[in-house]
């Protein structure tokens, strides 16, 4: 966290002033773990088995917040008993299809449920990473459920976990993940002790922790174990997730994904949503309890926003204009489909993926075969650059003189030379001012979309053709202002709050939405940013000023709620859990929920209401279901519907490993996307041979001095010189085992590319043992490219393409290589060196066994 | 011993130069025990004062690119690794299997590698004996550094760790040898008794580089005249905080009067002891020591060679009221023999 997000680090840096203890597992010793209490060297991609251990520490102790557990998570509920578990098949769960590699979830069912909503297309689900729209709430359950408030019941959810997780013990970890059990158990007693009534412990995360096929299954193992400890809805609590850069919570809740629009509503998919009612009632359930039962209301609002006057409820509020899904249209299907020769045109915006992206020769290989191309950026990047300047160059892959790609270059103005908002991890959205005018031709995104959208309507103004309606209906209407005809950004974050169509009086909150067309919404979460319309984003109130809660700072989605699910940090009867943890409680002398924060919860709801039979949507919320968004009202331990690779996380290899798993037969999460295609290859894992050709562990993040791809720092020289070479760092143990020299060169080879770094040999790496064995890990920055001022190769080149099944995020932050003295070879003998390895490695295309175990035949038969 | 004259001994010198009505005396205090090695302090130096860039390479002294205080460098972060003890309650790699510690061979390989910063005398290489001993720690006894990394034999197997970051400054002494010996005037002491050199002023002849007892000042290749921080002088005048403790985003560096400055070090190093880091202590706070107290003190977690400081730095010009008596009492001498010689001829 030092490293990627200094300036947040300073408040952890206050929690420790005040006593707190801060605990960093990481593969390598960074600057946080410079300032941790405790530092944890973990092997990259075993996280699961670490925090599993954890769960297990917890169950098998009986540390868990009872009460809490009881009351507010699904642990007592009972699941269908035709549900198998990965200890019984071998690392599988049941409902596994091999043909496609996904699970029908029928058996993962609460009892009773199994014909509900486990028949649905898995498939079809991976493809369209359909886990995203998850963000704000869960997939539906339905009813009533069948629990055991003894949580003796052997298929309840506590049960189910206990066994589940019961091999998960500190030795396995020791074996798993290199940790040693003191270690382990420091830390395991330091985060149990300091949950409960009277204390919180908070989870912390970054990016590159979603970044594995089993990415989703992490967050899920260390929400699992916040919620038995109570840690949840709770001030000092959470799962803190530390965002890329600025406003990646903001680019999911108005979203820059092919599947998702904004406020999470899903992007209608050909088949499945073919009318406006399919398509909103797929998201409300109907007759399912919680808050989703306003999708109608939401999905009209934002076709409204959309259409404006041509949007009526006669028309389904143009609900046939809204494009249509077909499958995978993610950022690296449309790659491969570049190679392919399927694509004609692409925007690169903020974005370089010849440098960011895993697999960057397929990444540039697909952007050297479109017909144009625009990238949008501070500086010339890679990504604009790669026909003239990259490794495929220099290697005879892409020849400049024949690259087809036409590249259109507009420079963009950056962060302080617009206006608009932030939404930062705490979904805290704040207004930011323009300090000065973008230089020359530089301007800002909304500039740019604001004016092609004008000019393209323009020029399709006359058009009669039916497949031009949907633009030229489009509302397109902001105001501008200045010399450079600048759209108002607050006219947008006004359009987004919505407004009532007849008055134009902007709405206060997301209950207002309605489904007959009065209003209109451009992101339902953000309802309220504009009430009374005034931009309560803009609001700067010093803290000093205000209680701890700071609800005049900025504001919050939704509702300007700060802690979410904050029901949970009352007891079932509605009081704080402790003083000392006092956030939101019942007033019973006023009948309604108060306290530091927007209560999440219906204000008026007693904690004693109970659902009259048959009640759906919120009416169906009991008041005591603190988790209101999904579908039983209950924090998630087990996860009967939704996942695509199980309902409980299991510790599986990453694609590319030399390790044999520990616990199952079943290397690798059995569910991973993979593509076929011939520029893309896995490095071979046990239990496959030659796995000795890519012998050691690489994992890559970032320096404080770099950002990202590089593109915002190695083109300024002040931060470029702070660290202004491509290295990679390595134990002494592994320089000595290989031969490598302080400041000399070393290669390293994948089954995609080599590339060469300065070698810092540094005490902050360490050897791992595990099972006996000695396991070297190296670790890069993934700063570096061709352009700039400081130059060097990408680490991302090393990679290949296997993405997690869930939300088809890449597996980039561990993969295998082999690592030589000395610089690479240039030119086509680069090509050679990569053929040799993929020879030896008998990488001859095709992709690895998915299926490493025979349980499921075992099931089958 | 201390004599009654300003070049040495406690005092005020924004009133001693001559200032009425000074302003309290404004410093930092770099808490290094809070520091991340952000670097936010180099880079906000630079860009508040239009500082050029010092180079482009890799130095390999750990995750310091910048090497030393230079004319082009008026923040320096340095980053010592040791195979010590810090303060995790677990040594970091205990359980591993590991060899010897790596850190004193590859800081004494990093000694080697002084690049141009376009200043002068700029980075020079440093010694790796020295180098050596850095990153090892005082208590460290053997010889490495002949042996390539990772390659020594020894049983030993290294458990502890901890890497030390520190974000030095000019010291903007009570005593500033830098001014006195400057022949121009460019060097001179501020209202908030700080140390400034007026570029358009300093005519390059470099007295002030040898006379550093930190060997802060240097000068501009190109250019001539010696650079230095002004702890942002035009900002105090403003009411604003200097550019890098503006950006110090844990508040490692502190800017205030220097009075409740020293107040907050003092009682920062009881509370360190209280919770166990018994090796914080301050440096350059001391009113008494041989520069009269610094204006830019630090705590630190190690003796002050680790961190390339002078252990005991005194300000150059101590002696030269001692040395013009002397010379003086000398030429009374001379001039005494000569007349006694003369008076005696004539007899």
């Amino acid at each position: 966290m030092a490293e990627a997000h200094p300036v947040g680090f300073q408040w952890v840096m206050e929690a420790k002033r005040r006593g707190a203890k801060v605990f960093h597992v990481d593969p390598r010793f960074t600057r946080t773990s410079a300032l941790a209490d405790t530092y944890l060297p973990i092997r990259a991609g075993t996280d699961i088995a670490l925090l599993g251990g954890i769960v297990r520490h917890i169950l098998e102790n009986e540390l868990d917040f009872r009460e809490y557990v009881l009351a507010y998570t699904n642990a007592a509920t009972v699941v269908s008993e035709e549900f198998v578990d990965t200890e019984d098949l071998d690392g599988l769960f049941s409902g596994y299809d091999p043909k496609t590699q996904t699970y029908g979830q029928r058996s993962w069912q609460y009892a009773g449920h199994e014909k509900n909503s486990g028949d649905r297309d898995t498939h079809k689900e991976r493809e369209t990473a359909a886990g995203l729209r998850h963000e704000s709430h869960g997939m539906p359950v339905g009813g009533q459920v069948q629990r055991d408030e003894t949580l003796q019941h052997p298929r309840c959810v506590y049960q189910l976990l206990k066994r589940h997780f019961s091999r998960y013990t500190p030795e396995m970890v020791e074996r798993t993940c290199g940790i040693p059990q003191d270690k382990f158990l420091e830390l395991a007693r330091a985060w149990t002790e300091n949950s409960g009534r009277e204390r919180t412990g908070v989870l912390i995360y970054s990016v590159g922790w979603t970044q594995h096929s089993v990415g989703v299954q992490y967050i899920r193992t260390g929400a699992i174990i916040q919620l038995l400890l109570g840690n949840m809805g709770r001030p000092g609590g959470g799962v803190l997730a530390l965002r890329g850069h600025a406003s990646i919570q903001g680019s999911t809740d108005i979203p820059t994904l092919f599947n998702l629009l904004p406020g999470y509503l899903p992007m209608p998919h050909y088949i499945d949503h073919t009318s406006f009612t399919d398509w909103v009632d797929s998201i409300r359930h109907p007759g399912q309890k919680g808050f989703w039962d306003g999708a109608r209301a939401f999905g009209a609002s934002l076709l409204k926003a959309y259409w404006g006057d041509a949007a009526t409820p006669e028309n389904d509020f143009c609900y046939g204009y809204l494009p249509r899904m077909t499958g995978d249209h993610g950022t690296y299907q449309t790659v491969l489909n570049m190679i392919d020769g399927k694509v004609r045109g692409y925007f690169l915006l903020g974005q370089n993926p010849a440098v960011g992206s895993a697999h960057g020769k397929a990444q540039r290989l697909g952007m050297a075969n479109l017909d144009w191309l625009v990238v949008r950026d501070l500086f010339m990047i890679e990504s604009a650059t790669f026909w003239k300047n990259s490794p495929e160059v220099e290697t005879g892959e892409i020849v400049p003189e024949e690259c087809r790609t036409e590249v259109f270059f507009l420079p963009a103005a950056s962060h302080v030379e617009k206006e608009g908002t932030f939404t930062q991890t705490q979904r805290l959205l704040q207004w930011r001012e323009k300090a000065l005018d973008p230089p020359a031709d530089a301007r800002s995104e909304l500039w740019f979309f604001y004016h092609l959208g004008r000019i393209i309507r323009q020029k399709l103004a006359a058009s009669d053709k039916a497949r031009d309606r949907a633009v030229r209906d489009l509302t397109w209407d902001y105001p501008t202002h200045g010399d450079l005809v600048e759209p108002s950004a607050e006219a947008v974050l006004r359009e987004i709050n919505g407004y009532e169509v007849a008055t134009g009086r902007p709405l206060s909150a997301f209950t207002e939405a309605r489904d007959d067309g009065s209003t209109a919404i451009g992101c339902w979460i953000y309802t309220g940013v504009y009430a009374d319309g005034v931009n309560q984003a803009a609001r700067r109130k010093p803290g000093r000023d205000q209680d701890w809660v700071a609800a005049e700072w900025g504001w919050a989605w939704p509702a300007n709620r700060r802690i979410l699910y904050n029901r949970a940090s009352a007891d079932p009867e509605g009081q704080p859990w402790s003083e000392r943890k006092k956030y939101v409680w019942w007033d019973a002398d006023r009948g309604e929920w108060t306290g530091y924060d927007v209560p999440d919860f219906e204000k008026k709801k007693a904690p004693t209401y109970r659902p009259p039979e048959g009640a759906t949507g919120v009416e169906g919320l009991a008041g005591d279901d603190a988790f209101i968004m999904q579908g039983d009202g209950k924090g998630w331990l087990y996860v009967p519907t939704g996942l695509q690779d199980g309902p409980m996380p299991t510790h599986y290899e990453p694609a590319e490993s030399p390790m044999r798993n520990p616990l199952y037969g079943q290397q690798a999460n059995p569910t991973r996307k993979v593509y076929d295609n011939p520029v893309n290859s896995v490095n071979p894992s046990p239990p496959q041979p030659h796995t000795d050709v890519f012998p050691y562990v690489f994992t890559v993040s970032r320096l404080t001095e770099h950002h990202t791809a590089g593109g915002m720092s190695r083109m300024v020289p002040r931060l470029a010189e702070l660290q202004p070479e491509m290295f990679v760092e390595v134990s002494p143990e592994l320089a000595g085992e290989v031969g490598l020299d302080h400041l000399g060169w070393a290669h390293l080879i994948s089954g995609r590319a080599a590339i060469e770094a300065k070698v810092l040999v540094t005490d902050r790496l360490t050897p791992l043992r595990l099972d006996g064995r000695v396991i070297h890990q190296v670790w890069l920055p993934y700063h570096f490219g061709r352009e700039g001022i400081v130059t060097g190769d990408s680490v991302n080149d090393l990679f290949g393409i296997t993405l997690d099944p869930n939300v088809l995020i890449q597996e980039s932050k561990v993969g295998t290589c082999d690592i030589r003295p000395g610089r690479r070879p240039t030119g086509p003998a680069l090509l050679e060196l990569v053929d040799d390895y993929r020879r030896r490695a008998g990488l001859v295309g095709g992709r690895p066994p998915i299926v490493t175990t025979d349980a499921s035949e075992r099931e089958v038969g | 011993m201390i004599e009654a004259n300003s070049l040495y001994g406690p005092l005020d010198p924004a009133p001693d130069a001559g200032w009425t009505d000074a302003p309290p005396r404004m410093g930092f205090f770099t808490d290094t025990s809070v520091c991340i090695g952000c670097k936010a302090c180099e880079v906000a130096c630079k860009e508040w004062n239009g500082v050029p860039d010092s180079g482009f390479d890799l130095l390999g002294m750990s995750y310091d690119n910048t090497g030393a205080l230079t004319a082009n460098s008026w923040r320096h972060v340095a980053f010592i690794e040791q195979p010590r003890p810090a303060g995790h309650r677990t040594p970091p790699f205990e359980g591993n299997p590991t060899g010897p510690a790596a850190s004193p061979a590859s800081a004494a390989t990093a000694a080697g590698t002084g690049t141009d910063t376009g200043t002068n005398p700029g980075l020079p290489p440093g010694r790796p004996d020295a180098a050596t001993r850095m990153a090892a720690g005082p208590e460290f006894l053997g010889m490495p550094g002949s042996e390539p990394p990772g390659r020594a034999t020894g049983a030993e197997s290294r458990t502890d760790f901890r890497w030390l970051m520190m974000s030095d400054v000019c010291k903007h002494c009570t005593h500033a040898a830098c001014l006195d010996v400057c022949p121009t005037g460019s060097l001179f002491r501020t209202e908030f008794g700080t140390v400034v050199v007026q570029e358009d002023i300093c005519n390059g002849c470099g007295y002030c580089i040898s006379a550093c007892p930190y060997g802060v000042i240097d000068q501009r290749k190109g250019d001539g005249r010696a650079w230095k921080c002004t702890l942002c002088y035009d900002r105090l005048g403003a009411g604003m905080t200097p550019a890098c403790a503006q950006a110090c985003p844990t508040e490692s560096i502190q800017f205030g009067p220097l009075d409740e400055l020293r107040e907050r070090a003092a009682a920062r190093v009881a509370q360190l002891h209280d919770r166990g880091v018994p090796e914080a202590r301050l440096y350059g706070h001391d009113p008494t020591d041989g520069v009269g107290g610094d204006g830019a003190f630090f705590l630190l977690l190690d003796e002050p060679e680790v961190y390339g400081l002078p252990p005991d730095p005194v300000v150059t010009t101590r002696d030269l009221p001692k040395m013009w008596k002397r010379a003086g009492l000398a030429a009374l001498a001379m001039a005494a023999a000569a007349v006694a010689a003369f008076v005696g001829g004539a007899s």
